[in-house]
Formats: C-alpha cells, structure tokens, sequence
C-alpha cells in the first residue's frame, strides 16, 4: 500500500475529533404538504484516539450512517467541525488528502464494487489516481489480496459476481486500505454475511489493525459484534449520542436507559435463561419532529414529566464515560437523580 | 408418539436452468402438533427452500421429488383448489420483509378480512370483525383505526405485527416463519419474538421457524435442525445441540457466533466457504472444511446417526460425545 501519512500531533492527539456536527434533510411526508425537516444527525461530538476502536451502536433512523457518509465527506454537513489530527478538514487539511487518510468499507459488498472492473483493477484504481504508476499499482494490488488471505493468482482477475460474499468484503477492505489509510471507518461491514464468514472477517480485521497501526470507526447494530470488536461505544438515539464509554464499564453498568434497553433486548444463548419481557416497547420514533426535551423519553421506563421538558446534555457519569440522561445529572429534577 | 402433523420425507429440489442447483438433498423432517422446531442454517443452506416447498411456492423450473404430508394431506399432489385452500387455512407463512408480503393497494383491515371471508366462507363483515379481533391480538395500538391503514403508513415493527396477524387470522395448524425479526431493530426484534412465542402457546399451532441467528432460535424454538448444503445434518431438542452438538458444522458454528465474545482475543472460525451446490453431494459436504474429516467421510453420504430417539446427526462421530480433535 501507500506510504502511510506522517503522524502529526503524536500519540496524545486525537486522531479525529467532532464537534458538533449535524445534518438536517427535508423531506414532504405528504404531497404538496410543506417539506418538514428531519434532524437525521443532530450536533454530535466525539474523538477518536490513535488506535482505538471506536463502536457506534443504534437502531435505524439514528443517524449513525449519516454521521459516516458526513465524515467521509460524501454529503455536505450543514455546521459542525471535523479535525484529523488536529488540521480542519476543508481548511487546512483538503479533501483529496483526507481520502488517502479515511476510508471506507459498506456494509453491500456487492454494490461498492465496481462491476466491470476486475478484482485487482479495483484495488489498483485508487493509487493510480494517486500518482502511482500502473505496474506498481498492480503489484500493491496483489499484495493487498495476500494480506486479506486471497491468493493473488486466482482472485486477481476475477469479476466482483464471480466470488462470495465474505470474498467480496475482503475485497472491499483492500481496497481501503490501497491508499494507507490510518482511519478506516466500517458501516455495517459484516452485518450481510453469515456468522461463520463474519468471524473470519472480523478476525481479518483485528489482524490488520494490529499489523498496520490502524484506528476503526465501527458502525453495526450488533451489540455481539461491537463488544467484541470496540474500546469505546458510542450509542446514538435519533441524532443525538445519548451515551459514550468504554465497552466493559458501558456493559457492566450502561447509565442510559437506552444502552440498558439495547443490551436488554440481546437475544440468549441460554436455553434456561429465555427473554421473559421486551425491556423496551414500541418501535423507534421518526427523526421528523423528534420528542421534546430527552428525545427517547416516549419509550423510557423511568421517564418522568421533567424529562419531555428538559433536553439533557452529555455529562460525566464516570472515568471517560458520559451519558445524556436527566438520572446522570444531580439537581436536575428527576427523581432518579442525585440532589 | 403422537401423530407428527407434518412429515417430510427425502425431499429433494433441483432447480435447472443456466446453472443447476441441488437446493435440497434428501430432507426429512416431522414436526409434533404445537411443536416450534428451528430451521438453522447460513445463505444457501436450504432452509428457505424447504419453506417454499412446503407452500408449493417453487418456480416452474423446479424439480422436486420426495413427499410431503401436511395434516394429512399430499402436498406435492394438491390441485389448484385444494392448494388454494391449503395455502392460508392449513398452513401460513410469515416473511422476513413485510412490506413486500403485504399488498400496498389495500388496508390491512381489508387483506386480513378477505383472507377470512374466502376460506372460511363468511362475510366481508364478519371477516373485518376478525380482522379487528386478530390486531388487538397482535398488539397494535388503536386497532380500530389502524384496519384502514395502508402497510406504507405503519412503522416496520407494526408491519410485522400486521403480517402476523394476516397469517393467524384463519387459524392456521402450521405456521412458517421465514427470518421473521432478521430486518428489524433489536428492540422490535424481541417484542416480536415474545409476541410469537405468546401467540403459538394461546393458538397451539406447530411453527417452522427459520432463522441464521442461534439467540433467535433460542429464545423461541423446541428443537433444531440444522441445515448445511441442503441437508440437515443435525436435529435435537434445544438444550441438546446448543450444549452438545454433534455434528462439527453445528459445533463450528456455535463456536464461532460473536456471543458474548470480548475483544482482544480471536474468534474460532470454520475455514473455507460452504460449496456450490451445481452437483448432487457423493460425500459428506462439510468434509472439505472439517478438521476431523477422514476418508470414509470423501466416499460417502453420511446417513444420520441416531443419538437418541429424537436426535441425530449426519456426522460417523456422531455417537462420540468426545470432540476428539485428535483423531484426524
């Protein structure tokens, strides 16, 4: 692969910090109706440490694909600020450097391929565009397929419908990793294949982010997956980050509701130990016109007539831990929380 | 015993075409009246097939052989009448996504009604009065007002609940759930879950249940079979294959699902994919990715071992409670 881009502010600096980033869209729900706007991602903050895995976890409609699209720039974002390694991205860091920095892997293996190209087409495209010459292209091209457990000489010029899933991806992940990325953001990267061809992916990629230094943003809606794979988990609920932190304190003790609710509704492994009730009713609200004040207080156990007035803010619930949960901040006026 | 109310025997399914496919390989199954067997298997196993071949939902090209008994009844003989009548009354099936199973040009009062008022031969009122009962049944907040509702005005989880509803509305004895929960979000997911299994206690109907995810099948089946290269390869009650599974796939398997797995460490995996199913098995199918696989295993099928009498599994280890990894 490429040479990978100098790291800048050292170990201490975070790899990419956000802050505030939000996306509004706005769609008619009915025709000729006035378009009403759906706060798909709603003034988000969060970094992400060098060689960290950072898991973000919700239900659709959340905004946690969004959030990875904004990032990687392939939408426009209405405000908010994006620093990768500390250089404002679109200021003082351009686009085209930041994509050899970031990248990306889809969770439809199949679509984020390009069907008329062959295999190591695919893979050598990016560095070429990138100044490499065309036989050096190739050659990375075919290590890359070694380094994602594919033999070169048989995959190399097949068509993306000639291989499987599970092939594809790996596929996929080699061509992010083509330009030496040092952030590889994941969408859904395992979420199509099946649980035996899934662990061997997420094997892959524990592998490569040891070998090759790599920070993961992970998004899935699979909580088996993200405690596995994550340092840190990030929990959106419609637009907002309700709880971030790291994963065993967040399992052992999630201070949102709705971590608890997700973690909850987990089914067993254990033929003794069935799910007796859902810990959570109803089905997720629509980002269009989001509940007042906490925006999960619709569906939360312990919601109190304070919480659909007061909109709570992300606060310190223990060692690099945070919630945005009216229980979490002392005075607030739920009775849960602490005086 | 009891009388199994559904019986499949050496079924087989070939689907020929630019390329053939041996979808199905000699299944036989039996299910229990008010028995919930769980279907377990990856993309391509057969456990969709198998579904549609027990709704006569196969295409033209289809070839399929073997027999197939439901509450008496020889399926694969059925004429169009008698399939007609069949389809809904005898046996129904639930779908992985709702909104292609409903028709988008009707409310749901009006599907579930007309479903009723053509197989049991009552009115179109008295079918939307069933429509009703079968909404609240299902939990669908403010019934009344949601029989005139289009499926696209109602929320994923709602639609699921609506298809449900459709599909029980007529009393079935057989339901079939094809990956009912994979498409919603995992706090819907197990509301519904919980729905089905209330649902199948109160009604007393038998369900095949389909599904990739061992916690779903867990949390909602009796017994398991699960499927590999369009065979099963192993059955058992539930305690009995998620405790000690025989067959090395199941065990593979098991082992491999990220279940309360933390980082840091690697996951056990099967290496290698499942093969492609263009020649009718001579062997045993897992044999190219088993690590306990000897040479009687590339000569033939392997016939079911039985364990027990409720239990078996297509593997010559398969009375070897032992996983003696050394053996190869």
């Amino acid at each position: 692969m490429l040479a990978p881009a100098p790291d800048r502010g050292g170990p201490a600096q975070p790899l990419l910090e956000v802050r505030g980033l939000t996306k509004h869209f706005r769609a008619r729900t009915k025709p000729f109706a006035p378009p009403k706007v759906v706060r798909a991602v709603d003034g988000i903050s969060f970094s992400v440490a060098k060689g960290e895995t950072v898991g973000v976890v919700g239900e659709s409609g959340c905004g946690k694909s969004t959030a990875a699209r904004l990032l990687m720039h392939l939408m426009p974002r209405d405000a908010g600020d994006i620093l990768y390694d500390g250089e404002r991205v679109g200021s003082t860091l351009p686009l085209r450097d930041l994509r050899r920095r970031m990248q990306m892997v889809f969770q439809d293996s199949y679509a984020s391929l390009n069907p008329r190209l062959t295999i190591e087409d695919s893979i050598a495209f990016g560095p070429t565009v990138h100044g490499v010459r065309d036989a050096a292209a190739r050659n990375l091209a075919r290590d890359l397929l070694r380094r994602v457990g594919l033999e070169p000489n048989t995959f190399a010029g097949r068509y993306p419908h000639e291989i499987s899933g599970g092939q594809r991806q790996r596929i996929n992940i080699a061509r992010a990793l083509a330009l030496g990325p040092s952030l590889v953001i994941l969408d859904e990267a395992v979420s199509a294949l099946d649980k035996s061809v899934e662990a061997q992916v997420l094997n892959l990629l524990v592998d490569l982010k040891t070998e090759l230094g790599l920070t993961f943003l992970f998004i899935s809606h699979d909580l088996n997956v993200m405690r596995f794979i994550s340092d840190r988990i990030l929990v959106m609920y419609l637009g907002e980050v309700v709880e971030i932190g790291p994963v065993e304190s967040l399992w052992a003790a999630p201070r949102h509701p709705y971590t608890a609710a997700l973690i909850a509704a987990m089914p067993t492994l254990d033929p003794d130990r069935r799910t007796m009730t859902a810990p959570i009713a109803g089905d997720p609200p629509s980002p269009i016109d989001p509940p007042s004040g906490c925006r999960f207080h619709t569906r939360c156990v312990f919601a109190e007539g304070v919480c659909a007035k007061v909109h709570p803010v992300l606060a310190e619930v223990g060692p690099d831990h945070q919630a945005a949960c009216l229980m979490a901040i002392p005075g607030s006026g739920h009775s849960g929380a602490a005086a | 015993m009891t009388t199994p109310i559904l019986t499949i025997d050496d079924l087989n399914v070939r689907f020929s075409g630019r390329r053939t496919v041996h979808a199905l390989n000699g299944v036989s199954l039996s299910l229990a009246p008010g028995e919930v067997i769980g279907l377990l298997g990856e993309s391509g196993s057969g456990k969709s097939v198998t579904l549609r071949a027990l709704m006569r939902l196969m295409p033209r090209h289809a070839q399929v052989s073997g027999s197939v008994e439901v509450a008496g009844q020889d399926v694969l003989a059925m004429k169009d009448a008698a399939l007609a009548r069949y389809r809904g009354r005898t046996v129904s099936m639930i779908f992985q996504e709702p909104g292609l199973a409903l028709d988008p040009v009707y409310t749901i009062g009006h599907q579930i009604a007309e479903s009723v008022a053509n197989h049991e031969g009552v009115s179109m009122i008295a079918g939307r009065a069933r429509a009703l009962e079968m909404l609240e049944r299902v939990r669908i907040p403010s019934a009344r007002t949601r029989l005139d509702s289009y499926p696209h005005e109602m929320s994923g989880g709602m639609r699921q609940r609506a298809m449900i509803a459709l599909a029980l509305a007529c009393r079935p004895q057989v339901l079939l759930a094809d990956e009912p929960t994979t498409a919603l979000d995992a706090t819907v997911q197990i509301q519904i879950l919980l729905l089905l299994r209330e649902l199948q206690q109160e009604l007393g109907m038998a369900v095949i249940f389909v599904t990739h995810d061992i916690g779903v099948a867990v949390e909602i089946c009796d017994r398991i079979a699960v499927m590999y290269a369009g065979r099963i390869v192993e059955t058992g009650t539930l305690r009995e294959v998620v405790r000690d599974p025989r067959h090395p796939y199941t065990q593979g398997l098991l082992s491999a699902t990220v279940h309360g797995a933390t980082g840091r460490g690697r996951l056990k995996t099967i290496p290698g994919a499942p093969p492609s199913l263009d020649r009718a098995p001579t062997a045993c199918s897992f044999a190219p990715r088993c690590d306990r696989a000897v040479p009687p295993c590339r000569e033939a099928v392997p016939p079911l071992y039985a364990i027990s009498p409720e239990r078996g599994a297509r593997c010559i280890f398969a009375r070897e409670p032992e996983r003696a990894e050394t053996m190869a």
